[in-house]
């Protein structure tokens, strides 16, 4: 047994989806944005820095063979752009020695003396990460010659401050545009499912025994192929439901004059003391029950023609090879032990697609009709014309009255007047084996006799 | 071999002297916990606004150390290089020095509404606070010179110096710049309006000004008439002194104004109790209690005649670092032994 997992609704699966790429977007732009601030903030900054370092280099003088820095307000002012930075600033003369600084105790020097006259890097200011920048100064005096280095630098909180203050200003409208974009998709998909709740609603609120098509008109083309195999199945279940109606009905109703006649002939046959009534009492009633077995012979298998048109799926038939069954089975010599019969085929498959039992047992109660009610000699066959594929019986008689063809195929054509060996049942199979496979029977009186066929499409052959 | 013990003993002294340099210490409250609080400031001065704290806070127990500006720089700079216990908090009217401690990251921070509502020149980072506002003024003889005769402003003590300069022969007075640290940040600040400095240092010596070395010597010399005019002095310090015969001039063209920067030290055993007593000086109380004693000037403009434009803050940002360069200072020094000098010479 599962574990009973509640169903998440699709309206929350899209909308968990949207999030999830509106957020894994979020996240790849807010990056890309602390990136660029993170640049920005950097940039300014340096040039800051540059600024003070170049304003400390250009007040430097060479005073009695010495250099001597005439620090300028204007670099600190420079440095104040980062309110709340601390600051560091030294003079390196030629050979490192400190000339002046804010703390002669604290050197910070760069990782190496590189060719560049300015340089900005990266190093740690009393247990706090800074930026620094060293400008090199190169003084040819009479008294004084040689590079002068400044090194100035800062802590990071103004940078800092800049890249998420530059970071949240996009992000924030990114922020709103993403929960406007969320309950916009939530509309969207709200109101894309609403034919959906529609046909929920409609399902739901549906009386049970109700099987009739649902109306898929007004519905996205999405729901409408859904609906129409929903209605296809409920077409075949009303089907099903219908022909089981049908055979409870037709069996109930074919049965119960043949069951009376029997026990009436029984209850005659045991009535009759002597031999002469009795016995063809007797023989009324073994007919009785020939002809009953007869008759559930053709429910039964008219159900399951029915049922098999409904259900078994449709393969390519040699209407031939039915033919061909239908003599080989020899079931007519009951029927008719004498009866001269021929078989026409040609050298040619005759190709339809349908079921092949149901097609034998439709062709056996064509022949069957013939042999009992046609002329002899009854032939059986079939041929290809045109774009059909046509199984026929013909007999050499003139056939029945217009009437009665007319009403062949009606389930309960079996009116009084007829015997219980009827035609009723048995063309109602033809009639349905016909409509099943999309073919239709026809009723023809030819030149030589009456012919019954089941005309079906065609299917080419090697297909 | 001699040399070599003397240098010891000289590097033993010096190292040995900024642990034994506060001048005076006093004992505020009884209460059980006690706070360390090292300050510049004079005892009798800050003795009204600690009592009052003390007495709100009667845990506590404030042990007061003065010091020199000089000596308790060192040792809060030994004290934050080294990682030995600091003061639990400083008091210093050497603004740049605690800028210059903070910038090395020697303070702790700290928020709270009074501290906030500093403007930007009294505070850097929330770790260094002004909790006083003291001029730096002009004092004169009221004897000796009669209201008119007062200069109002440094172009009107400049006249007064070029036209009589029999009068004020000997008799200016200013801090010497060499031996006072207020002094030096004073002239620093003043150096930086360049427009009048170089001609006042010049005035000066002209006139053969005296550069001596502490407040409480100029305003006694000007209480008793020896100088006419002490330039540049601390209000605060004229205030205490409650001489009736000293005027007081805030010059018009522009007034410097001092606040003393007070500080938590990183890694103060009692830093919230630091914390507590810096909210209690910027508390409108404290702040009367120090106007009593002059730490803190309200320069109404209806009173002292000194239009808010008037007004330099020194700021407690890094740009007063410039003030502790080594090059600068000896350009300043150089600057103003030349002027001395030179005037000297015909």
């Amino acid at each position: 047994m599962a574990e009973p997992r509640t169903q998440r609704s699709l309206l929350s699966r899209v909308l968990a989806t949207v999030l999830a790429i509106l957020v894994l977007g979020g996240v790849l732009v807010a990056g890309s944005i602390w990136l660029n601030g993170r640049q920005a903030a950097r940039q300014s900054y340096d040039r800051l820095l540059m600024g003070a370092a170049s304003d400390i280099a250009e007040s430097i003088r060479i005073q009695e063979g010495v250099p001597v820095t005439d620090l300028p307000v204007s670099a600190f002012e420079l440095l104040a752009q980062a309110p709340e930075d601390r600051v560091y600033y030294a003079v390196f003369g030629p050979r490192g020695q400190i000339l002046t600084g804010i703390d002669p105790a604290l050197r910070v020097t760069p990782p190496a003396r590189g060719g560049s006259s300015v340089r900005f890097f990266d190093e740690v200011l009393d247990g706090e990460p800074a930026r620094f920048v060293q400008v090199t100064r190169r003084f040819v005096e009479r008294d004084f010659s040689g590079p002068v280095d400044i090194v100035v630098g800062q802590t990071l909180r103004a940078r800092k401050a800049m890249t998420r203050d530059l970071m949240l200003d996009a992000l924030l409208p990114m922020a709103v545009a993403g929960i406007v974009l969320m309950l916009l998709a939530s509309l969207v998909i709200r109101s894309a499912l609403r034919p959906l709740e529609a046909l929920v609603d409609d399902l739901s609120g549906r009386d049970p025994y109700d099987l009739t098509p649902m109306p898929a008109d007004r519905l996205p083309r999405e729901l409408q192929v859904m609906l129409g195999a929903m209605n296809r199945f409920m077409g075949r279940l009303d089907g099903q439901v219908e022909a089981m109606r049908n055979l409870i009905s037709d069996t109930a109703h074919q049965l119960r004059t043949p069951v009376a006649a029997i026990r009436v002939q029984a209850e005659t046959a045991a009535a009759e003391p002597e031999g002469e009534t009795r016995s063809r009492a007797l023989d009324r009633l073994l007919v009785r029950s020939r002809s009953l077995g007869n008759l559930l012979d053709q429910l039964l298998s008219r159900a399951l023609v029915v049922h098999r048109t409904d259900s078994v799926p449709r393969a390519p038939v040699d209407l031939r090879e039915i033919a061909l069954e239908i003599m080989e089975r020899d079931d007519q010599s009951v029927l008719a032990p004498e009866a001269e019969l021929r078989l026409v085929i040609g050298e040619d498959p005759v190709l339809m697609r349908g079921d092949a039992f149901s097609l034998g047992e439709a062709g056996r109660n064509l022949l069957g009709n013939a042999l009992r009610h046609g002329v002899q000699p009854v032939s059986i066959g079939a041929e290809r014309r045109g774009k059909d594929a046509v199984l026929w019986v013909q007999d050499s008689g003139a056939g029945p009255d217009d009437t009665i063809v007319d009403r062949l195929g009606d389930r309960f054509n079996r009116d009084n007047a007829s015997r219980e060996q009827s035609t009723g049942i048995g063309l109602s199979i033809v009639s349905s084996v016909a409509a099943a496979f999309g073919g239709r029977v026809e009723m023809t009186r030819q030149p030589d006799g009456f012919r019954a066929a089941l005309v079906f499409p065609a299917e080419e052959a090697g297909q | 071999m001699i040399r070599r013990w003397l240098t010891a003993l000289t590097l033993a002294l010096i190292t040995a002297a900024p642990l034994t340099a506060q001048e005076a210490t006093a004992r505020f409250g009884t209460g059980t916990t006690e706070v360390l609080l090292r300050s510049t400031t004079d005892i009798a001065i800050i003795t009204p606004v600690i009592d009052r704290f003390v007495a709100l806070n009667p845990d506590l127990s404030i042990m007061y150390e003065q010091w020199g500006s000089n000596a308790l720089f060192d040792r809060s700079r030994e004290d934050c290089r080294n990682g030995t216990e600091p003061a639990d908090a400083i008091l210093s009217s050497a603004v740049q020095q605690m800028v210059w401690l903070v910038n090395a990251a020697c303070a702790a921070p700290y928020r709270s509404p009074n501290t906030t509502a500093l403007p930007p020149s009294r505070r850097w980072r929330d770790e260094v606070w002004g909790v006083t506002t003291e001029p730096a003024v002009i004092a004169y003889n009221r004897q000796l010179l009669s209201g008119a005769e007062v200069p109002r402003n440094r172009f009107a003590l400049l006249d007064a110096l070029r036209e009589r300069p029999a009068l004020f022969r000997n008799r200016i007075a200013t801090y010497d710049i060499a031996e006072s640290g207020l002094g030096f940040l004073f002239a620093y600040s003043d150096s930086l309006e360049a427009t009048t400095f170089g001609a006042l240092l010049e005035g000066f010596a002209r006139v053969d000004a005296v550069a001596t070395c502490c407040s409480a010597e100029i305003i006694d010399g000007v209480a008793q008439g020896r100088y006419l005019i002490a330039y540049n002095v601390l209000g605060s310090y004229v205030v205490a002194a409650d001489e009736p015969d000293v005027g007081i001039i805030y010059p018009e063209d522009y007034t410097l104004l001092l606040s003393r920067a007070f500080m938590i030290p990183k890694g103060a055993a009692q830093g919230r109790i630091a914390a507590r007593l810096l909210d209690f000086l910027l508390t409108a109380e404290a702040q009367a209690l120090l106007r009593q004693t002059g730490l803190v000037t309200d320069l109404d403009p209806a009173e002292t005649g000194l239009a808010v434009s008037a007004r330099r803050t020194i700021p407690l940002s890094p740009a007063i670092l410039v003030a502790r360069d080594a090059n600068r200072q000896q350009l300043l020094f150089r600057f103003w032994s030349d002027t001395f000098q030179r005037a000297e010479l015909p």
